[in-house]
């Protein structure tokens, strides 16, 4: 239904373009229509808007967040996974690392980048980068958008679980601030393996779970087909999760999902991110680690 | 009188079709005496296996989860197996001795809920390595597991974070850790706490892994070559320190706190 709605928007703002008098008054009124109609949308609903594909990727908040990115490639033991970028960057003019699950934003970049869903490549990447952003004083920002690591031959062989473990390790006793943002799908353990950070933001209408609700519902009710419910049983939302205190605060998104004006996503998450940079670099290491254990220790309780 | 008259005293090893006394297979730890394959073993038993007798006091055992997403049907399920197993949840902690050498001590039971983390799981282990750390003992978990505890849903994910924190926090602290990988340890689990070890041992034959060998399947769209995510497997793609029968656990154990200074060294 979602799907619906958002192709009759895209019809409408394309013809919006072309017409006049009357008949786009009568536009504009079936365009607010079809937005109220996204005012209250369901868990399956958002999660459809999760995984939309014009979504904003870590590419576009990359290029508007930040300035002088350089992109760090590699895990210097095995290979570069494309999965993950990676790399230096200027946030309002001071240096940051910034780290995050990459997509792609057609097809053919789907394919390259794998969906998103990274091998121990990946995740000895984000050490490597994360080792390095403290060695030299950088706050560290994430962006988690994936279904899960890829669970195929190579990643088994090359220990992806491993990988994931020590990334969550090494996050938890890292002596610089750390962001997270879940933009888009948070799923499984390949996408907390970015998230153990001091703050932790969401969008509106992205997910984040112990299993993607395909998998979820395959797993306990041997039907994949039953993801409706499954997403309405994981309290998987940004509400939800705010409720449980697994994220700090919700970044708000356009009527209709992030896709529709990005550019109010990019503003409201540059506000946070400078607030919360500011706030955590007040505290020196020894603070930031402890809080940061606290926040973990006690998390849901 | 026919062998078969005896019926239940005897064991069947799932491995080899073989058959066993009840008693033997018992006092060989669920080793099957004719091919050495590792059956599954009770967390009560195992710490019997590896403890110096009547050592163990039982830490955190008041500590239950909750039910976060009100899921349909998971208390009664959690009520069914305490009742069945006489486990309260997946995993018994609490502090011990090997060959008079005090260690905390973790086994998870795959009886109970495949030994999936939830709450529960990620509490008390996190209270016993904190208590490890406080008493500056080494720690010792036997993992076993499916992985995250779906009914849980992102609170089970969350342990995770938790018991890595705390592992992290203790290892910072100079402690010793020894992960012990038995059949099987899948998933979340092994995407934490189990992959943190200072020393990684493992027993023979067991499935160890991220992902499980059928979902790998259904992904790839083939079927994986026999061994694969075992032991062996895991050891060759240097994973693992050393594979460790059963047999030889506690004595492994022991040499390895000797190694590190504790017990007699240490005093
Ligand atoms: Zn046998």
């Amino acid at each position: 239904m979602i799907r619906e709605i958002l192709s009759q928007l895209d019809e409408i703002e394309a013809m919006l373009g072309v017409t006049k008098g009357a008949e786009r008054q009568s536009l504009l009124e079936q365009r607010e229509a079809l937005l109220a109609r996204c005012e209250k949308l369901t868990a399956e609903q958002k999660v459809f808007l999760a995984r939309h594909p014009r979504r904003p990727r870590i590419d576009a908040y990359i290029h508007e967040l930040f300035t002088d990115f350089f992109e760090q490639k590699g895990d210097r033991a095995n290979r570069e996974d494309p999965s993950i970028l990676g790399g230096i960057a200027l946030f309002h003019g001071e240096p940051v690392t910034v780290i995050g699950h990459r997509k792609g934003t057609d097809l053919n970049e789907n394919v390259a980048y794998n969906f998103g869903m990274p091998g121990a490549e990946g995740y000895r990447k984000v050490q490597r980068l994360m080792r390095q952003a403290e060695k030299f004083r950088r706050p560290v920002i994430t962006f988690i958008d994936t279904p899960g690591a890829y669970p195929g031959m190579e990643a088994e062989e090359r220990g992806v679980g491993e990988a994931i473990a020590q990334c969550l390790s090494l996050m938890s006793r890292l002596s610089v601030p750390t962001i997270a943002v879940v933009t888009g799908e948070g799923g499984s353990g390949g996408a907390l393996a970015l998230g153990v950070a001091d703050r932790v933001l969401m969008l509106e209408n992205a997910y984040y779970a112990v299993l993607t609700p395909e998998g979820f519902a395959s797993i306990l009710w041997k039907d994949a087909g039953r993801r409706g419910e499954a997403c309405e049983v994981m309290k998987l939302t940004a509400q939800d999760l705010h409720g449980y205190g697994v994220i700090d605060e919700i970044i708000s998104e356009p009527v209709g999902g992030a896709q529709r004006k990005p550019q109010a996503v990019f503003e409201t998450l540059d506000e946070a991110l400078s607030r919360y940079l500011d706030e955590l670099r007040g505290m020196d290491a020894g603070a930031l680690i402890a809080a940061r254990y606290d926040k973990f220790r006690h998390m849901g309780q | 009188m026919a062998l078969e008259d005896y019926g239940a005293s005897f064991v069947m090893c799932p491995s080899c079709s073989r058959r066993t006394t009840q008693a033997n297979w018992r006092a060989n730890w669920q080793v099957c005496p004719t091919c050495g394959a590792h059956q599954a073993l009770s967390a009560p038993e195992r710490l019997l296996s590896v403890l110096d007798a009547g050592s163990f006091v039982e830490l955190g055992e008041h500590i239950d989860g909750r039910d976060p997403l009100g899921f349909p049907g998971y208390p009664q399920k959690l009520e069914d197996l305490r009742k069945k197993t006489g486990l309260e949840e997946a995993v018994i902690t609490g502090v011990g001795a090997i060959d008079g050498v005090r260690v905390v001590i973790g086994v998870m039971d795959s009886r109970f809920m495949m030994a999936s983390m939830g709450m529960a799981v990620g509490e008390r282990l996190a209270v016993a390595v904190e208590y490890a750390k406080n008493g500056g003992l080494p720690l010792i978990l036997f993992c076993a597991s499916g992985g995250a505890r779906m009914q849980e849903g992102i609170i089970s994910l969350m342990q995770m974070a938790k018991t890595s924190a705390a592992i992290a926090d203790f290892s910072a602290a100079g402690g010793l850790y020894i992960s012990v990988l038995t059949h099987p340890t899948t998933g979340g689990v092994m995407a934490s706490f189990a992959s943190q070890g200072d020393i990684t041992l493992a027993e023979p034959g067991a499935l160890l892994g991220f992902a499980g060998p059928r979902v790998i399947e259904q992904t790839i769209g083939q079927r994986l070559p026999e061994g694969f995510q075992r032991s062996e497997f895991q050891q060759e793609h240097g994973f693992v320190d050393q594979i460790v029968p059963r047999g030889s656990m506690r004595e492994t154990l022991a040499k390895l706190l000797r190694l590190h200074g504790y017990g007699v060294m240490r005093g």
